[in-house]
């Protein structure tokens, strides 16, 4: 990082701890990859060295929810997926950031019909919409640095430990 | 001879009594006949040995909501050996709503029987498993039906809570 070079001692510099956890949880988003339709092909192209999203910290995809922060819901979410959705989000531990990814996932897009949830704020806290159908590799990277923005204003007291209470998760 | 007429004179042989309508459209022959009459027909058209019908590519119906016999029950079947398509339609009535199962003769047509009662309502006679294919089980409602609007009945899906 070039700061070797200045600590020709024992060196120490003064942060907050607010700062230091935000700074280090903003660089390691791990997505929990929710790809249920096309958009999930603009996701893995994320993911390759083309456009590479390990430059941003987050090329650790989990495909279980228990090590995630990021759900990335990509692609159109149906009445009866999203039980799933909402299964697997209730599964990650907080604090858990969500990205709308697409047009069907943000607003139900062209499925204007009886079997497509209109938008998944309907039962999932939405961080970031993101507009495309589907959304260029650029435009998820984009999602990913305005929720780091968010994540960085965070501090620590935001997110207190929780009492260990057994979970009760939803059924269909 | 020609398939098309070695067929039609299969089924008059082999069925004496029974009525039927052929008609062609672009090259396709399309038979209509009485509902109680589908088991009987289909299990000669794939017993057959010069007949062979042995895939049943989709079973499908229509909804003409204002018409007396309101629902149309479609079978498509194709013959490998003949390289030759049928399709096969028989009304059922609203009150009746209801066709015998060839799950019997096709075991594919097993789940496409299963669709189509999702989305119509018909009734399968002597289905093995006449569940819903894509709706939750307790949905109440048959989506591809004229009378059901393109958005859903509000509150007939549950969403998970926030």
């Amino acid at each position: 990082m070039g700061l070797e070079s200045k600590l020709k001692q024992d060196g120490f510099f003064t942060t907050t701890v607010d700062a230091l956890a935000a700074w280090s949880r903003k660089n390691s988003v791990w997505p929990m990859p929710m790809g249920i339709s096309c958009c999930a092909i603009e996701m893995m192209a994320v993911g390759d060295p083309k456009f590479d999203i390990a430059r941003f910290g987050s090329e650790v995809m989990r495909f279980t929810p228990r090590q995630c922060d990021l759900m990335i819901v990509a692609g159109t979410v149906t009445f009866k997926m999203a039980h799933v959705v909402k299964k697997i989000f209730d599964q990650m531990p907080e604090p858990k950031w969500v990205i709308a990814m697409g047009a069907c996932t943000s607003s139900g897009g062209m499925y204007r019909s009886y079997n497509v949830v209109q938008g998944i704020d309907q039962f999932l806290p939405v961080d970031v919409y993101l507009a495309g159908c589907p959304p260029r590799p650029e435009n998820l990277l984009n999602a990913l640095i305005q929720i780091q923005k968010k994540i960085g204003k965070t501090r620590v007291r935001d997110y207190p430990d929780q009492p260990l209470e057994p979970q009760t998760i939803q059924q269909n | 001879m020609e398939f098309k007429e070695l067929l039609l004179q299969k089924i008059k042989d082999c069925l004496p009594g029974f009525e039927f309508t052929p008609a062609e459209y672009l090259g396709e022959l399309t038979l209509s006949f009485n509902k109680k009459n589908i088991v009987k027909v289909c299990q000669l058209l794939k017993a057959d040995p010069e007949l062979s019908f042995n895939l049943c590519e989709d079973i499908t119906a229509i909804d003409c909501a204002r018409r007396t016999d309101r629902y149309t029950v479609v079978y498509h079947i194709f013959s490998m050996n003949n390289k030759f398509r049928l399709r096969l339609k028989c009304n059922v009535d609203e009150g009746d709503c209801s066709i015998d199962s060839v799950s019997s003769v096709w075991k594919t047509a097993d789940w496409e029987e299963r669709e189509t009662y999702d989305m119509y309502g018909i009734h399968f006679n002597n289905h093995p498993d006449l569940r819903r294919m894509y709706m939750p089980e307790d949905f109440e409602y048959y989506p591809l039906r004229k009378d059901f609007p393109l958005m859903g009945i509000p509150g007939s899906f549950p969403l998970p809570k926030k």
